[in-house]
């Protein structure tokens, strides 16, 4: 099993190095040994939040620091011992990193990135001004055990490498669950998560918090290990740097690239230091800097990314697609079964309303991108949104699911009011939704993609799989189930995002023109799934150019323009009223 | 007489932030042309900055610049020729590193590429300030000219007067002297035209004819001219260290962030206002909390209006 293989990997990892600590009998060399443990923790603290959710945290020494300050002040002022300590400081440091947390996940992408800087460097100077310039740890050489004062500078070695392995299977439980697919896919394509139903700002809190607690816990051992805490030495910017750079190098979202890492720069940059730090200062600093522009420039991901992918590549490319296996399950369609009957036509006519749109206005600056628009979708009903390019109708979409608030108007889903609300609550009432550019997360597996689009109604992880598993073959995937994302074709690709909007197990699809960029007979395949799935009872609003499918294909047709309303009705009368046909089909459709 | 006493520390105070704010805001301005017509996040810029006053300082003692000019004239022409080098340093570095993950390169990378131009810089960062500190050592270096402790005394009202240091007031005008130099040069010459289009739409103003990566390179380089240039007014004033360069890049990518994200004079003012609150601080808080009170400043200033006195939207969904 790949499970047990993994483990054994990393048990393997934990006894060789304690073999090695245990024979290294030179104190300066044990130390090294202890360092690369702490930071290759330290980077893993940092892997869990920035590796996995994408977002740049440039200030983890504020929880690192804290724990330190922590542990020092902590046995300093109240003569605590680092048992209670370490926990005590994890404490702090997953608070602070709640309270961090809880504004800076407003800001995205570089925002985040340097509003993650200014809290050590603010907290540097509050600590150098409160006058903890350097804070000595007291010495306890009579109770050794209690104040984890060793003679034995391999204990210490010992004890951070229990904490690596439980950091280790820490992040590699994370990984494999419900949590880590949630940040993985928030890293991929966060509006695509939040319409998955992922509720992406509570998941990012928790990994924040997570993060911040293990960051402190490393900061406390740190403390005790070197005694000594200064605050350049512990809030500075390349102790952040440090953690980014450890991961980054060895390798993101991955259990082992902070500890590749470390294990390689951190005896560089030691030894070098060491033996020229006394007339080249600053020299671990060149080396990092060095480390981590060269890898993002040579391989963006990591070492052991790009030698993961070189053995693949070595072992005959499974990862190249295999281009004549098409899904089995694609049947040719034949024109006739494609029609809508007149049963369904007319029952859609009748049937409740599951979502309205009332009064629905969102207004950008001066422009009324969508301007008081109002309309009905009955259940089982497919309902076609066409209008020129900039009529609004992905901005009204947008209104549906909730990625806008609307300026003005409700949208009631079953009778309730569900305008203003975020994209994952909406998605947990029962809408599902499809991206005009596909936005899938191109990293994950098809049957990976399509789970983040089940948690939202899974109470386990393995009914998640199973609704998954159940979406993909409803859209006919499961021959190509365990392909990676970047690895399939438009249709492929289209069909994958129906089936993770299906995993949620939605009464309502909306779906944004789903058979753009296709070619007719894929196109064909694609109308098959949605009439089966509209027979299924499933609601689907679809935003459409190709008329002549469309026709076929839709109960009921809205018209925007402008951000209005133009008209409404059947297929037919549409494809009649001239001034529709016209106006925003061409002269061509006028003649037909 | 206390009353007056107040009154006269905070106009000092508020004329100290305005002249120190000036050379703020040329900092600034050489970020946000980065920024607004490359999109990129130079974390550098400070070590950038770092380096440009290092070179006006070595230029004028070791170069003859100090014999030829004089101790009063001989910085500012020290301050020019540094500017000139960090012309061509920024040029290089854009060439050889920054390029590689900017302009047409961004389109295979993830986020738009902010995520590997981030980590990109702060390597760059770290070799800067480390491989400063192994060349010039961390002793504090400064730039001092006669001025530097000479004022003009400027009587307010019967009773007060503020005092106006020479040399700062001297990195101000040049500043501002600066500044209009570079808002001419964007919107009246053809170079400045293509900044505009290339920021605009880089794909549009490729069709168009113009070298986009000819201008990205011209904005960088550029724009780390003008913030050395500014790196060695301050040089004249304060003294400094390899190290110095985190310490302003706080101070700048406020100064960007409240001007508006994009907006290249708006950073002038974003920086102007950045010196004001900081000279201002100094009423109320203890000197070492002063970069503190920037850092909380640029915290809510993202946090309550990420877009900026004059930039539209910071971010598109």
């Amino acid at each position: 099993m790949k499970d047990r293989h993994s483990l054994q990997t990393m048990l393997g990892f934990v006894a060789i190095y304690a073999l090695l600590a245990t024979f290294t009998t030179d104190g300066y060399y044990q130390l090294i040994l202890t360092m690369v443990l702490v930071w290759a923790c330290f980077g893993l603290s940092w892997n869990l939040l920035s590796g996995y959710t994408g977002l740049v945290s440039f200030g983890h020494a504020a929880f690192f620091g804290l724990g330190a300050y922590t542990t020092a002040l902590g046995q300093m002022h109240f003569g605590l011992s680092p048992y209670v300590l370490i926990p005590l400081a994890a404490i702090f440091g997953g608070i602070s990193g709640l309270l961090v947390g809880i504004p800076t996940f407003r800001l995205r992408g570089h925002y985040f990135a340097l509003a993650m800087l200014a809290y050590p460097l603010a907290l540097l100077y509050v600590f150098e001004w409160l006058g903890y310039q350097e804070v000595t740890l007291p010495m306890m050489r009579d109770q050794p055990l209690a104040y984890m004062q060793f003679e034995d500078p391999r204990i210490y070695t010992y004890i951070a490498l229990a904490m690596l392995l439980g950091g280790m299977l820490l992040t590699r439980k994370i990984e494999r669950t419900r949590f880590g697919m949630a940040l993985l896919s928030i890293k991929q394509n966060e509006a695509a998560a939040e319409a998955a139903g992922i509720d992406t700002y509570s998941w990012k809190l928790k990994a924040i918090t997570l993060s911040g607690a293990m960051a402190a816990a490393v900061g406390a051992f740190y403390a005790i290990v070197l005694l000594v805490v200064t605050p350049i030495s512990v809030f500075g910017m390349l102790v952040s740097s440090q953690a980014l750079i450890v991961t980054m190098f060895g390798g993101v979202g991955t259990v082992w690239g902070a500890v590749i890492g470390s294990a390689i720069l951190i005896p560089i940059a030691e030894i070098l230091h060491s033996e020229l730090g006394s007339y080249l200062p600053g020299i671990q600093g060149v080396i990092y800097g060095a480390a981590v522009t060269t890898v993002i420039l040579v391989a963006p991901e990591g070492l052991y990314w790009k030698v993961r992918d070189m053995l693949r590549q070595r072992k005959g490319g499974t990862t190249t697609p295999v281009r004549d296996m098409e899904a089995p399950n694609s049947v040719a369609p034949s024109l006739a079964s494609i029609e809508r009957s007149d049963q369904q036509r007319s029952a859609a006519e009748s049937g409740e309303v599951i979502l309205e749109a009332r009064g629905l206005s969102k207004q950008f600056g001066g422009l009324m991108a969508v301007d008081d628009v109002s309309f009905k979708v009955r259940k089982g009903m497919i309902l076609g949104i066409i209008g020129p390019n900039g009529a609004g109708k992905t901005t009204a979409f947008n209104l549906l699911n909730g990625f806008f608030e609307p300026t003005a108007g409700e949208v009631l889903i079953n009778g309730r009011n569900m305008a203003g609300l975020k994209p994952h609550e909406v998605c947990a009432a029962g809408v599902g939704r499809t991206f005009q550019i596909m936005r899938p997360f191109m990293r994950m597996s098809v049957a990976e993609n399509v789970v983040v689009g089940a948690f939202v109604h899974a109470s386990t992880d393995e009914q998640a799989h199973r609704l998954a598993q159940e979406a993909i073959e409803k859209v006919g995937l499961s021959a190509i189930a365990d392909r990676i994302a970047s690895e399939l074709t438009s249709k492929e690709l289209r069909l994958m995002e129906l089936a993770r909007a299906l995993a949620g197990q939605p009464q309502l699809l909306l779906l944004d023109e789903t058979l753009a960029g296709l070619g007719q007979s894929e196109a064909e395949e694609l109308i098959v799934v949605l009439k089966r799935l509209a027979a299924e009872d499933i609601t689907i609003v679809i935003i459409e150019h190709t008329m002549h499918v469309m026709v076929r294909l839709v109960d009921r047709f809205v018209v925007l323009n402008h951000g209005k309303v133009l008209t409404e009705g059947s297929p037919e009368s549409i494809i009649r009223d001239k001034s529709v046909v016209e106006a925003y089909l061409g002269k061509k459709w006028s003649a037909a | 007489m206390n009353f007056l006493q107040t009154f006269e520390n905070v106009v000092q105070a508020a004329i100290a932030g305005l002249l120190t704010g000036s050379i703020y805001g040329l900092m600034c301005v050489g970020l946000a042309l980065i920024f607004g017509v490359m999109r990129v996040i130079n974390f550098a810029q400070g070590d950038f900055m770092m380096v440009g006053m290092y070179a006006a300082y070595y230029i004028f003692s070791l170069f003859g610049v100090q014999a030829v000019f004089g101790n009063s004239l001989g910085p500012y022409v020290a301050i020019l020729l540094a500017t000139g080098v960090s012309f061509v340093f920024g040029y290089f570095v854009h060439a050889v590193l920054i390029s590689r993950v900017s302009g047409t390169k961004t389109i295979q990378l993830d986020g738009e590429g902010h995520y590997a131009q981030l980590i990109l810089t702060l390597g760059i960062a770290l070799i800067m300030t480390n491989g400063a500190q192994m060349i010039f050592g961390s002793v504090m270096a400064a730039l001092r000219t006669p001025l530097t402790s000479a004022a003009w005394e400027l009587p307010v009202g019967t009773n007060i007067s503020v005092f106006l240091n020479k040399s700062r007031s001297i990195a101000a005008v040049l500043s501002v002297l600066c500044i209009l130099g570079i808002s001419l040069l964007i919107n009246r010459t053809r170079l400045g035209k293509s900044f505009r289009a290339s920021a605009d739409n880089p794909v549009a103003a490729t069709y168009m004819g113009i070298d986009v990566n000819k201008a990205h390179r011209m904005a960088f380089a550029i724009g780390i001219a003008i913030t050395a240039m500014a790196g060695g007014l301050l040089a004249t004033n304060y003294p400094f260290h390899p190290f110095v360069g985190l310490e302003y890049v706080i101070v700048m990518y406020a100064g960007v962030v409240l001007g508006g994200m994009g907006s290249i004079i708006g950073a002038f003012w974003g920086g102007l206002t950045i010196g004001l609150v900081q000279q201002l601080s100094t009423l109320v808080l203890p000197t070492q909390l002063q970069n503190t009170a920037i850092f909380v400043v640029f915290l809510l200033i993202i946090f309550f209006r990420p877009q900026g006195f004059f930039g539209k939207n910071a971010e598109r969904t």
